[in-house]
């Protein structure tokens, strides 16, 4: 398994370049003007100024070795000298957006903290809530709690964020005006009282997306154990008189793992990726909003590199699941 | 011992289908489900013939009405009917969040069991979804639009081009999370013994997927086929705001529902509708799967 | 209660107000929500609206425009003019006086080499800045003295208020900004997140895209403003958004630009935490007409660049277009208090807008009868009439993606069908369409379509530039990579010897003779059809007074003198 994760990591190198390229000749090819959001009263003259002041007067290979410079070789030495209060990248220009002209890295890290308080929180409370469901309601098929299960799930997947979000904004914020219906990024928590307020300004928009990964993973995870429940070796293990809980929650959970972790391994990425519409319908402002914004206003090096971002993610997280298959299932082998 | 004593057989075989048939239709929830799909088609398909208030006429001082006799679920911002609007909303967002799913479905599993099943391709064909699942949407379907709408609307007309091209477009941009999936358990099943029973015995490649690997993995793709239809009937309202989609004065359930959300507390029914329908659409094709699901599993059948 | 609360703040701000509010920072926090996030505090980098917007509480120009579009004096002891001997007889040169003592807010004197510095910073080809038009024709500024400035045109400018003028113009520090030049203005990131200003706050934190906090300037020059000690400026969302955050929750006290349908709005008042002020600029929302010849089978390079257009030419076609469309209806349904109907293309300011035409009542039958009378017969009986030469008047009709431009274009679509005119609607993304990419096809100044609509408006009250949109020369095509401003390739000799004329003449009322002149020959020879004059729209909580909705300039442009109304 060590030699398969090193093997992997390696191979990752060269596909993680070519995604890379991918996404560079998408942005090149996809229509779109960095001064889109310039209104209509500054000039054309004008606007072709202020695009080449950006670099868009360069050709395309020359931008792309540019962006992998700032990128792989600069970006870099600017967080050793951070950590290590060195010189090494001064001077050197680094990957700089152009709607703000400021480092697309520090407004990356400034965005951090509110994607991963409301989105990761959101992933934790659903897969807490999402596993206990799914095994539960495939150990009762067609029991009520599975029907109810079932509805509110399948509800809850079809009803679109963009609806969920404004309604819960209806209820608990204008009428109840229990919880601020927009998040307070600036909010910083040093006491109960400001942990408090932060519990406020999450809980809807967590809730929101909560109510999605729920109701996707409880269905894998009901799928799964169905799938598992009725093998050999679980009429087995029941005869040498194990007892149900071991029967369920150690054989038949186990196996029934796999495709959770699947998508599991698929949601992390996004996380980091934040929730597009719901940060935007809570102002959350967090990395989605980022993205979104970016490419509204075709700001190719933040679109750039928070693509290739997730991309690292994404590959690094489908490796994970790889190894976690192969230690779910011995069986399994890659080599 | 009857067998022996009696060796011509008395009934024809029964075909395995027919099996799959009678334990589908004794399957609560999966006749219910058929039910209220098949009244779902219907009536958007069939409606309009009964109902023939056009759905993108305008009648201006009718406009915000709630329900009445001469409009039973209202009328818009505009004036427009809501029941032909869901009508015609309907068709269209069934149409293509049935194609797009199915095309996602297809798509998916048939590069998550070739990538678990060969493991030559294996590589390739993740790096492949890798690459698919990196890729930003917006740019990808703008670039999408960009190269095919004008041969398309050539080739098929504008309302089929545009069709084509936002089921293929969906179809294109979701099939990864199911070949991811379904490689996944491919890989737990085909060290089963059962596979290596039927290896060997000398089974054909093809024909061990389509026997052996594809019935067990079918949970996972009717869970995907579920949750992929929904995701397609909203992705396809997305893709309209962007205008990327159908015509703006073309209604679809999921752009009904986006329209109504800003009316949110004026007119609470408006949001109702479109909302209440693509839940009943997805919750019936959920107990669709889950029945076809347990037709298909043979150690169930017959319980 | 209600009522005589009410009372009592109005009594407040009318009378009590000057002598209430005496000391800076008394009133602590005004949250203010812009739906568009500002990303960037430098105007002269980044032309958006809401950029200039957020910047013109810290910087601040000379001069600025108040809520009536006069000019009115800010850093400078008056706006200068030919009477004052401000502007040269010869009208080639301005001097403008500083008025003694304003500080930057570290303390420094504010002085001419700052305003020099900014003409430099922005006149610099390197730069890319967004407002260089604001110096077009500037071909030097010396700072005379400390508090004196000269700026020379190169030729006599009738209105030489271009430079220093406006929220899009203010001055930046000549010592924060030193290194930022030319090429290396982009990397000046703190500068431009954080620049020193003269204005009513300071930066106190910057996060691009998302929020800004700022705080009372403690050498601001009337000692007892601003009333507010911080502001927590939070940008991103939905119009809907910041309006409910506004008028219904009560969490912001001021939202910007809320484009939403007039029933939401009237709703959202009814709450009463709220209250929406509209004011009128000279955005035009209109239809412009092709005309040239879009057809696909031209060929990209020279579809809509051929002329003429099969049949939007005809007087008796567009004419009828204009006269199917109901603006009041128009108006009632998309835009309420916050839209006028309007006829012409330069609506604003008052002395400028044009009252020959009238266009406020739809007849259909008068229009079927005018294109009956052409000989526009519907001659195979299928709806849609064919012009004498047999091509059906079928169109494209095309906008930008925006709730109620959809609405207008299925309400047009169908008075369009009444008259035998069919339309096919298509909508796009406003990154794109607005976007001026010469590789798409969809982009409004390609003008792949026959009719298209948007809106169009210009800064400060002279709208010569603005006019200029519709010469011959400034129609877009291959060769000038698709830019130029005459979208409708609009081209008449009369009028550009009229335009010519204009840029000669001095003196307001027969400059805004001409441009009735203008604005008329443009709307009657089928450049476009105006339908709508937009106001701006946004909301102030009950409880902020001093509010004073300025279309001509940023409508922050007052906000030293907010408070809170106790």
């Amino acid at each position: 398994m060590l030699t398969f994760t090193i093997r992997r990591l390696v191979l990752s190198i060269p596909t993680l370049l070519f995604i890379s390229l991918v996404i560079f000749l998408l942005l090149e090819l996809a229509p779109g003007d960095p001064m889109a959001q310039v209104p209509l009263t500054v000039p054309p003259e004008v606007k072709e100024k202020m695009r080449e002041a950006l670099g868009l007067g360069q050709p395309a290979p020359i931008r792309f070795w540019k962006w992998l410079v700032q990128f792989f070789w600069i970006e870099p030495q600017v967080m050793i000298d951070h950590y290590f209060g060195t010189t090494f990248s001064q001077g050197d220009l680094r990957v700089i957006s152009w709607q703000t002209r400021s480092p697309v890295m520090d407004i990356v890290i400034q965005r951090m903290p509110q994607t991963l308080w409301v989105v990761g929180t959101a992933y934790v409370v659903a897969i807490f809530i999402a596993l206990p469901i799914g095994i539960y309601s495939a150990y009762r098929q067609y029991s009520w709690f599975d029907q109810l299960g079932t509805f509110i799930s399948m509800v809850g997947f079809s009803v679109p964020p963009f609806f969920s979000g404004v309604l819960v904004i209806v209820i608990f914020s204008v009428q109840l005006g229990w919880f601020p219906s927009i998040y307070d990024t600036t909010h910083v928590v040093n006491s109960w009282d400001s942990f408090v307020y932060q519990l406020q300004q999450m809980i809807m928009p967590v809730m929101v997306l909560a109510l999605q990964i729920t109701a996707q993973l409880s269905r894998f995870m009901r799928a799964s154990m169905l799938d598992n429940l009725n093998q050999d070796y679980v009429r087995t293990a029941r005869a040498k008189g194990l007892s149900e809980y071991v029967v369920v929650m150690v054989h038949v959970l186990r196996n029934s793992m796999i495709p959770v972790v699947t998508v599991i391994a698929l949601g992390i990425p996004a996380i980091f990726g934040g929730a597009i519409i719901t940060e935007q319908v809570f102002k959350v402002n967090g990395i989605g909003q980022l993205l979104i914004g970016a490419i509204q206003a075709n700001d190719l090096p933040m679109v750039q590199t928070l693509t290739f971002i997730f991309a690292v993610l994404i590959v690094l997280f489908n490796l994970i699941a790889d190894v976690l298959y192969g230690i779910l299932d011995p069986r399994i082998r890659y080599d | 011992m009857t067998e022996l004593s009696n060796p011509i057989p008395s009934k024809p075989p029964r075909s395995q289908w027919l099996d799959v048939w009678d334990q589908f239709k004794s399957h609560r929830g999966a006749l219910m489900g058929g039910i209220l799909f098949l009244l779902i088609v219907a009536t958007v398909y069939l409606g309009p013939f009964f109902w023939d208030i056009d759905a993108t006429h305008i009648d201006i001082r009718a406009r915000n009405q709630g329900p009445s006799w001469a409009h039973p679920f209202g009328t818009d911002q505009l004036g427009r009917d809501m029941l032909a609007r869901m009508m015609a909303g309907g068709s269209t967002s069934v149409s293509v969040g049935l194609t797009a799913m199915m095309l996602a479905l297809f798509l998916g599993s048939f590069i998550g069991v070739v990538a678990g099943f060969f493991k030559r391709l294996d590589g390739p064909l993740m790096r492949l979804t890798d690459l698919f699942l990196a890729l930003p949407l917006l740019p990808l379907l703008l670039v999408m639009m960009l190269l095919f709408r004008e041969p398309l609307n050539a080739a098929f007309g504008p309302e089929q081009g545009i069709f084509i091209l936002i089921v293929c477009a969906i179809g294109i941009t979701s099939w990864m999370p199911t070949a991811r999936i379904v490689r996944g358990d491919v890989l737990a099943i085909k060290e089963r013994e059962f596979v290596l029973a039927a290896r060997s015995i000398g089974t054909a490649d093809n024909k061990l997927i389509t026997r052996h690997i594809l019935p067990n993995v079918l949970s996972p793709i009717m869970v995907s086929a579920t949750l992929g239809i929904a995701t397609a009937i909203i992705t396809e309202s997305s893709l309209s705001f962007l205008g990327l989609g159908f015509p703006p004065d073309f209604p679809t359930w999921g752009r009904l529902l986006f329209d109504a959300t800003d009316y949110l507390q004026q007119h609470p029914e408006r949001v109702f509708w479109p909302g209440i329908a693509i839940s009943l659409t997805v919750l019936s094709v959920n107990y669709l799967g889950d029945g076809l699901r347990d037709a298909l599993d043979p150690r169930i059948r017959g319980r | 209660m209600k009522l005589k609360t009410l009372l009592m703040g109005a009594i407040a701000s009318a009378a009590v107000a000057p002598a209430a509010f005496a000391e800076r920072g008394a009133d602590g926090q005004v949250n203010i929500i812009y739906w568009q996030a500002p990303s960037i505090m430098n105007p002269f980098l980044s032309g958006g609206t809401k950029d200039v917007e957020a910047a013109s509480l810290v910087i601040e120009p000379l001069a600025r425009y108040n809520e009536v579009g006069e000019m009115v004096p800010f850093l400078a002891s008056e706006v200068p003019s030919v009477e004052n001997g401000g502007v040269s007889e010869d009208l080639t040169t301005i001097t403008w006086k500083i008025s003694p003592g304003i500080k930057w807010s570290d303390g420094t004197p504010f002085t001419s080499k700052d305003v020099k510095f900014t003409a430099d910073y922005c006149m610099d080809p390197e730069g890319g800045c967004a407002q260089v038009t604001k110096f077009e024709g500037v071909s030097s500024v010396e700072a005379l003295d400390d508090l004196t400035v000269k700026v020379t045109f190169a030729q006599p400018t009738p209105f030489p208020y271009g430079p220093f003028v406006g929220g899009e113009s203010p001055i930046i520090q000549a010592a924060q900004f030193a290194d930022c030049m030319g090429a290396k203005a982009p990397e000046c990131t703190e500068a431009n997140f954080a620049p020193l200003g003269t204005g009513p706050f300071v930066v106190d934190e910057f996060k691009p895209n998302d929020v800004i906090t700022l705080s009372a300037n403690p050498n601001f020059r009337d000692p007892a403003k601003p009333a507010f000690a911080k502001v927590l400026f939070k940008g991103g969302g939905d119009a809907t958004a910041a309006g409910r955050a506004v008028m219904e929750t009560g969490e912001f006290d001021y939202a910007w630009n809320l484009q939403l349908a007039p029933e939401v709005v009237a709703r959202m008042e009814a709450a009463g935490k709220g209250t929406p002020v509209a004011g009128f600029g000279p955005l035009v929302e209109r239809i412009m007409l092709n005309n040239t010849n879009p057809d696909p089978a031209l060929g990209p390079d020279e579809r809509s660049v051929i002329r003429p257009h099969p049949f939007l030419g005809d007087p008796a076609v567009y004419n009828a277009m204009s006269l199917a469309i109901d603006r009041p209806l128009l108006v009632e349904i998309g835009y309420g208090k916050a839209g006028k109907v309007t006829c012409n293309w330069v609506p604003a300011p008052a002395a400028v807008n044009s009252d020959t035409m009238t266009c406020d009542k739809q007849d259909i039958a008068a229009a079927n009868a005018m294109l009956e009378e052409a000989g526009y017969k519907d001659t195979d009986g299928d709806g849609v009439r064919e012009t004498p030469s047999g091509v059906p008047m079928k169109i494209l009709y095309q906008t930008s993606t925006n709730a109620v431009r959809q609405d207008f274009q299925a309400l047009i679509k169908q008075w369009w069908s009444e008259i035998g005119i069919e339309s096919e609607l298509r909508n796009l993304s406003g990154s794109v369409f607005f976007g001026g990419d010469p590789g798409s096809p969809d982009t409004f100044q390609k003008f792949y379509a026959d009719v298209e609509m948007y809106a169009n408006t210009f800064n400060g009250t002279d709208p010569q530039s603005y006019l200029a949109n519709g010469l011959c020369d400034k129609a877009p095509s291959p060769a000038s990579q698709w830019q130029g401003e005459n979208i409708s390739r609009f081209c008449n000799e009369e009028y550009d010897a009229l335009h010519a004329e204009l840029a000669k003449t001095a003196g307001a009322e027969a400059r805004a003779e001409i441009s009735k002149r203008l604005n008329d020959i443009i709307v009657t020879n089928g450049g476009m059809i105006p339908l709508v004059h937009r106001g701006r729209l946004s909301a102030h909580a009950t409880s902020l007074g001093g509010v004073k909705l300025n279309v001509w300039d940023s409508e922050l442009w007052n906000a030293a003198d907010w408070y809170r109304i106790k």
